[in-house]
């Protein structure tokens, strides 16, 4: 999800702060959370609450409060995580009064686990029989690789594509790019042209991320049990290195992306293609309206020609919050919410989410054609792409990261470094804030 | 200065600050393709009509949520304003009229308080509430709201120059007790920095954003301005919200505008009446 720099600055620093404050208090409750509680159910009637930002949510609820009397659900609509409720979940964290059930991105999820603030669910009833629903690698998000645990369910994901001006492509005599070295090629022919092939989003390191796992990079690995950062092995220079390169040449604008600015380069034929996830389709069509039918979807450009590697850009799960009174009943209706064909429908409808469940691939919404795409089944493209989708373990201190490495990517696209000395001081911001939360990094 | 260059200057100055509400008002008459396809500062063909559309999206928009919005800010600036004043002003005369032990520390303290952001504090009373669990309750946004430092400084100054001791003393002489004094008479005499301090106290309340962000979750307890932060932080995924947040936002300014415009005659009559004297 698109984040406003600012507010992530500011977030960061909140939460850096209540993370601080959160150890000391927090020490007692830290240990031997990995094992699975038992999940009794409650007696008599509960009520849930219930905190998103995804609109209409509230609709695919009503649904669940009509059939389950005895579990209802209260729904409460706020900003999106990165505009203050991650804040917000900590600050109730802490006070001893979070929602039972939360909405957390999944590369929010380990700054909560690292505060033990989800509870495990993967004893309750239904929960471990969802694992079927999922692809290994989304499943493996919200387990953290840890033997019986699970601490979210997946609820939308995104998978990432190539979106291509279908028709200047053809005008121009180009065939669609499959390899990386191919789209590089391509960019210098569009410059000719007075295009540019795309645009480097110098403050969305969320997308950067997604390249990088594409190309097979690991920014955080914690198998052993402590943490290991390393933002400039082989892929993370490679991926930095080419988006440089095109940066240089003046081959790819630098607007920040979301803005008015930005859809106007796309709407006015400025900028070709974008690399984008699932939930760019709506983005595209509504701020480049006057494009309608003109564009297309490919799959990811890749680095050897022949692969299928395909990445991840936002997506969230529902957590259990850790003190919530009924973990059994908030599963039972986290798995209802988000792998019944009955639910996914209505998030799909009401919300436009695209399902991480694989059972929601098959929804008529998204196999029809889309008209703005001129008539491409394009979900389907996603579909396959979610089943390549490389595995990528987030840090727990991403949002502090995405605001370090922005900083830095911000200059590299003014011409002042570059998007390797960007990742590096990243990497050493990382590791200081994680260090500052007292996470035993290597 | 000559008057032309200060006249340009001005000008300029106002050109600076009218811009933003014009792109304001202007984006709101457009639907969200013409929004991005047509030019920034201008209206196009179906403004008008689209106008009327937006508006009537935005208040039907989710069950009417917006207008639910706008009553809870009404409610919050006007009451938590309104209470927050005659507090301020008692809290004020007291220190002007009365003297006491640990008076001047007391008025330091509230003067120290001035300098303390709102922002600040929004935390440290999100744990308070917490603990007599009135998080996500109207009480946790309006009690707040009702705390009002500057205004008792200013309640203090105003009080000492404009309430002459004699009259109050007058009042005392004729049988009249301190809260009657206080009401009848004193209230009287303080009105234009009353108007004032209400003044700024319903503005600071209508834009308080931080605190209603920490505490409340339930949206039908938003403040507007939470309300249309919370629709702008789905934009980049919801763009069909955009239209809207212009529209709110600028729906959102009119109560603020009709404070000032309704309020002003005593205000000004308030700052002329200080130099009479």
């Amino acid at each position: 999800m698109k984040k406003s720099r600012v507010l992530t600055i500011a977030a960061a620093a909140v939460v850096s702060t209540i993370a601080l404050a959160g150890c000391s208090s927090g020490s007692d409750g830290g240990s031997g959370s990995a094992e699975a509680a038992s999940c009794e159910p409650s007696d008599g009637k509960v009520t849930l609450n219930f905190t998103t930002w995804v609109p209409n949510m509230d609709k695919v609820v009503a649904l669940w409060n009509e059939e389950n009397p005895d579990i209802q659900v209260k729904v409460s609509i706020v900003p999106n995580g990165n505009s203050g409720t991650y804040q917000n979940f900590f600050n109730q964290l802490q006070a001893g009064n979070a929602p039972d059930i939360g909405q957390v991105e999944y590369d929010t999820l380990p700054a909560f686990r690292v505060q033990d603030g989800l509870a495990n669910i993967a004893s309750c009833d239904g929960v471990s029989d969802a694992k079927a629903d999922y692809a290994d690698g989304l499943w493996n998000q919200v387990t953290f690789g840890e033997a019986d645990s699970v601490y979210a369910i997946p609820q939308d994901s995104g998978p990432m594509a190539l979106y291509y001006r279908k028709d200047l492509f053809e005008q121009a005599g180009l065939d669609v790019p499959t390899t990386w070295e191919q789209y590089a090629e391509d960019a210098v022919k569009i410059k000719e042209l007075g295009g540019s092939i795309t645009n480097f989003a110098k403050g969305d390191v969320n997308q950067f991320a997604g390249l990088v796992s594409q190309a097979g990079g690991q920014w955080f690995d914690t198998a052993d049990g402590t943490w290991k950062v390393d933002m400039g092995d082989e892929a993370s220079t490679k991926v930095a290195d080419y988006w440089q390169d095109l940066i240089s040449k003046n081959l790819v604008t630098t607007l920040p992306s979301f803005t008015d600015e930005w859809n106007n380069a796309y709407n006015t034929d400025q900028d070709w293609t974008w690399v984008s996830a699932v939930w760019g389709a709506n983005t595209i069509s509504s701020g480049a309206p006057d494009t309608s039918g003109k564009w297309a979807v490919a799959p990811m450009p890749q680095w050897k020609d022949g692969e299928s590697a395909s990445a991840a850009w936002g997506g969230s799960s529902n957590v259990v919050f850790k003190g919530s009174e009924h973990p059994a009943e908030a599963s039972k209706f986290l798995v209802w919410l988000n792998t019944s064909t009955e639910s996914l429908e209505a998030l799909n409808k009401e919300a436009n989410l695209y399902p991480a469940s694989t059972t929601g691939a098959d929804l008529p919404a998204l196999t029809s054609g889309v008209e703005f795409y001129g008539d491409q089944a394009i979900y389907e493209d996603f579909a396959k792409a979610a089943e390549n989708i490389q595995p990528f373990t987030w840090g727990p201190t991403m949002t502090q990261t995405y605001s370090d490495i922005s900083d830095g990517f911000g200059a590299a696209a003014s011409g002042d470094g570059t998007l390797l000395d960007a990742l590096k001081s990243g990497q050493e911001k990382t590791v200081a804030a994680m260090k500052a939360q007292s996470i035993t990094v290597e | 200065m000559s008057r032309t260059a200060a006249m340009v200057i001005m000008g300029a100055f106002t050109l600076y600050f009218l811009v933003p509400i014009f792109w304001l008002l202007v984006s709101s008459t457009k639907t969200l393709d013409n929004f991005n396809s047509s030019a920034a500062l201008w209206f196009s063909p179906t403004s008008a009509q689209d106008f009327v559309g937006n508006v009537g999206r935005l208040f039907t928009y989710n069950d009417g949520i917006f207008p639910r919005w706008m009553l809870n800010s009404i409610v919050y600036a006007t009451v938590a304003g309104a209470l927050g004043t005659i507090l301020s002003a008692m809290c004020g005369y007291a220190l002007a009229k009365y003297r006491f032990w640990g008076r001047e520390a007391l008025f330091n303290i509230f003067l120290g308080g001035v300098l303390v952001p709102a922002t600040a504090l929004a935390l440290p009373l999100f744990l308070i509430f917490s603990k007599v669990e009135l998080t996500d309750t109207f009480w946790a946004v309006f009690l707040p709201s009702i705390v009002s430092p500057f205004g008792v400084y200013l309640s203090r100054i105003y009080a000492a120059s404009s309430v002459p001791d004699e009259i109050v003393e007058a009042a005392r002489i004729d049988g009249s007790s301190e809260l009657r004094t206080f009401f009848t008479v004193a209230i009287r005499l303080m009105s234009p920095a009353l108007v004032t301090v209400f003044l700024f106290q319903f503005v600071a309340i209508w834009n308080n954003f931080f605190l209603p962000l920490v505490m409340l979750r339930s949206q039908e307890l938003f403040p507007v301005t939470l309300g249309l932060y919370t629709w702008n932080s789905n934009v980049s995924q919801y763009p069909e919200l955009r239209t809207l947040v212009l529209v709110g936002a600028l729906v959102s300014i009119v109560p603020l505008l009709v404070a000032f415009l309704s309020l002003q005659r005593f205000w000004r009559s308030g700052l002329g009446s200080g130099g009479l004297k």
